[in-house]
């Protein structure tokens, strides 16, 4: 069983809170230190994005991160190198996103290779649909790496059923019609969204709710509609777009990580 | 997966996009089929967009160059002044009955978003277009004229503010909005079932020219040249012709300054994945996709239709470069010659085709399609020449 299986395994009654930070975003050095904080705020889960030039999932917040990233010259190796070293240091599991030209463009092969060597758990892709996955996994050459896949709003229930039969560690539920991004309400058609694939799935797999996922309120509302899990992420990025690298930085990261955590409680 | 051109095409999107694609295709499959369909957009390119177009027998041209007999196939001549209506009235069409009220695109130099607006006028739908700040300050002309056809143009500042992250901001867009949004993508480009939708709405090149040069040669060409950005006048010029063996397909890509500033991926890059498919890719030994350049806007793209990375790979066609001077230089000679402002996009087949032809007997004949009139080129030519209008 993969480390990310287990942490969902051994969940109990509060909800797997995974922690996205964008390697590099504003250096790489600071990216350690902000996961080091988040999981002192109880974050289960690591979630590094590897800054992409054209990352068409994503709304303004990660896009602006990738682009702080890009500037201080982060490449995909130092993500990995900075995962290694959180997974090291603090034994939880590390997955990597970042989109499908990074890890073509490298040669599956040693993409994989890299992440195995590296201990990563996990890896997302978000332009990568599953028609592709076999290939993907065939490729990898490598079974101890979880390749996460992703269901929408829109993913009609036959093809969920297949994602879900596909996916590893967990299935990624994309809350919204839309892209990555904080927003202020959950609309009611998310919560549905959760239950539906909670029908579907039967507990066969972890659901993990990501997407807009930006306050505690969001999270305890997922958490008590079924969900397993969430991934807060952009919420998180404008705390490093407003606050730079400031002293407050981490601190204000742990106590918010610590507040989503709280919320991750089943009520 | 379907949609694949040998290994190259594909559909590399978000989850959310994939159910969207498989109802594009399959709308588009229900119109091809339709005869109504085909019926109307036959009419709306005969009497609203000016089809056919001519094929021009050069003979200054051709005398200048002494050796094969040039054609031109004349897309400047269409309503808007390029090849893009031909795919914009297709799309837009298929967008109506599809029942999406709002279309959104992307433009680079302004084309294809004037050929949206223009089509979405005439059939009653709401047109967005999405373009790079930089391109809108050095196409000023376009966002205006776009606006005048009742388009709303969208400022992109995103990444390098040019037709990339234009494509990227609008399938951001379409992502959000997909149950009243149509979008209607300009080249050959995207993940299918765009390359293909594209490509046939432009092979009516092609087939027309098949037509013209039995008339008035008695026979097919030895040559097709056309300009390849995302590809789609070049492919719209080939793909009648595939099967025809004895005709020699060659695309002219964007060779810019040199190997170190161009927009030639076919040439250049390296096989990758952007805007949903996988084809060449201009990028960084990381996987970065790279910034361009190109004296012509439209040819200013890192990615090419997934189908020209096709013909490359197997051999049926031939993918070359031509620099900014020498499309220039071949700019000014169609001017003089032939009394026509080429775009400059086109402007790289003439350089090149110039080239071959002066090398072929005369007894040989080759087309070049002008894929746009040079209007909306004159101020980037008279400002890199030092004259201020």
């Amino acid at each position: 069983m993969s480390d990310i299986s287990k942490v969902f395994r051994s969940r109990g009654d509060s909800g797997v809170l995974i922690a996205y930070m964008m390697g590099g975003d504003p250096n790489i050095d600071a990216s350690y230190k902000l996961a080091k904080a988040a999981i002192s705020g109880g974050a289960d889960i690591i979630e590094l994005g590897i800054p992409f030039s054209d990352p068409i999932a994503d709304g303004r917040s990660i896009q602006a991160a990738s682009v702080r990233a890009l500037q201080s010259k982060t490449t995909p190796d130092d993500v990995i190198r900075v995962g290694t070293k959180l997974k090291r240091d603090f034994h939880i599991p590390i997955v990597l996103m970042t989109y499908y030209n990074l890890v073509y463009s490298k040669g599956i092969r040693n993409f994989f290779d890299a992440m195995n060597k590296g201990q990563i758990d996990g890896i997302i892709i978000p332009d990568l649909p599953v028609e592709e996955v076999h290939l993907l996994r065939e490729q990898a050459g490598t079974k101890s790496v979880d390749v996460i896949l992703l269901a929408a709003p829109t993913t009609p229930s036959q093809r969920l059923v297949k994602i879900a039969g596909l996916t590893n560690g967990f299935l990624y539920l994309v809350s919204v019609v839309g892209v990555t991004g904080a927003r202020s309400e959950i609309k009611d058609a998310s919560l549905e969204f959760v239950s539906k694939a909670k029908r579907l799935t039967n507990g066969r797999v972890p659901l993990v709710v990501g997407f807009g996922v930006s306050k505690p309120s969001h999270v305890s509302r997922f958490i008590n509609a079924g969900a397993d899990g969430v991934v807060v992420g952009s919420a998180i990025v404008d705390f490093v777009s407003s606050l730079k690298e400031s002293p407050n930085l981490f601190e204000e990261v742990e106590k918010f990580v610590g507040s989503l955590k709280e919320a991750a409680r089943l009520s | 997966m379907k949609g694949r051109f040998g290994r190259f095409g594909g559909q590399y999107v978000p989850e959310t996009l994939m159910p969207a694609l498989e109802q594009l295709e399959r709308g588009y499959l229900e119109a091809k089929k339709d005869r109504d369909f085909r019926v109307e957009l036959e009419s709306l390119l005969g009497k609203y967009a000016g089809r056919p177009t001519p094929l021009y027998f050069a003979s200054n041209l051709t005398k200048y160059a002494g050796g094969a007999k040039i054609y031109l196939k004349r897309e400047d001549l269409l309503h808007g002044g390029a090849h893009k209506i031909n795919n914009t009235l297709g799309q837009a069409l298929l967008a109506k009955r599809m029942r999406k009220p709002r279309v959104i695109a992307e433009t680079g130099a302004g084309q294809h978003g004037v050929a949206t607006a223009m089509a979405c006028a005439v059939l009653g739908l709401k047109s967005e277009v999405y373009m790079g700040t930089e391109d809108m300050e050095r196409q000023k002309l376009n966002v205006y004229r776009m606006k005048l056809l009742g388009a709303n143009v969208l400022p992109v500042s995103s990444g390098s503010k040019t037709l990339k992250d234009a494509i990227n901001e609008a399938l951001r867009d379409w992502v959000t909005n997909l149950s009243t949004t149509y979008y209607l993508i300009g080249s050959a480009v995207g993940p299918h079932p765009y390359p293909t939708m594209v490509r046939d709405f432009q092979s009516v090149i092609g087939k027309e020219i098949k037509k013209q040069m039995l008339e008035s040669e008695g026979r097919y060409p030895d040559c097709v040249f056309a300009c390849v950005g995302g590809g789609s006048n070049s492919i719209g010029s080939f793909y009648p012709f595939v099967k025809d063996r004895d005709v020699r397909l060659v695309g002219v890509e964007a060779g810019g300054t040199g190997a170190d500033a161009n927009a030639a991926s076919l040439s250049f890059g390296k096989e990758g994945v952007l805007h949903g498919m996988l084809s060449y890719l201009l990028q960084d030994e990381d996987g970065q996709v790279a910034s361009t350049h190109s004296i012509s806007a439209g040819l200013d793209y890192p990615g090419v239709g997934p189908e020209h990375a096709f013909l490359k790979e197997s051999g049926r066609a031939t993918y070359v470069t031509v620099s900014d001077s020498e499309a220039l230089d071949a700019f000014h000679r169609l001017s003089r010659l032939e009394g026509i402002l080429p775009a400059l996009e086109s402007a790289h087949a003439i350089a090149y085709a110039l080239k071959v032809a002066r090398k072929m007997g005369k007894d040989k004949v080759i087309v070049v399609t002008l894929s746009g009139r040079g209007d909306k080129d004159v101020e980037v030519v008279a400002e890199r020449e030092g004259s201020h209008i």
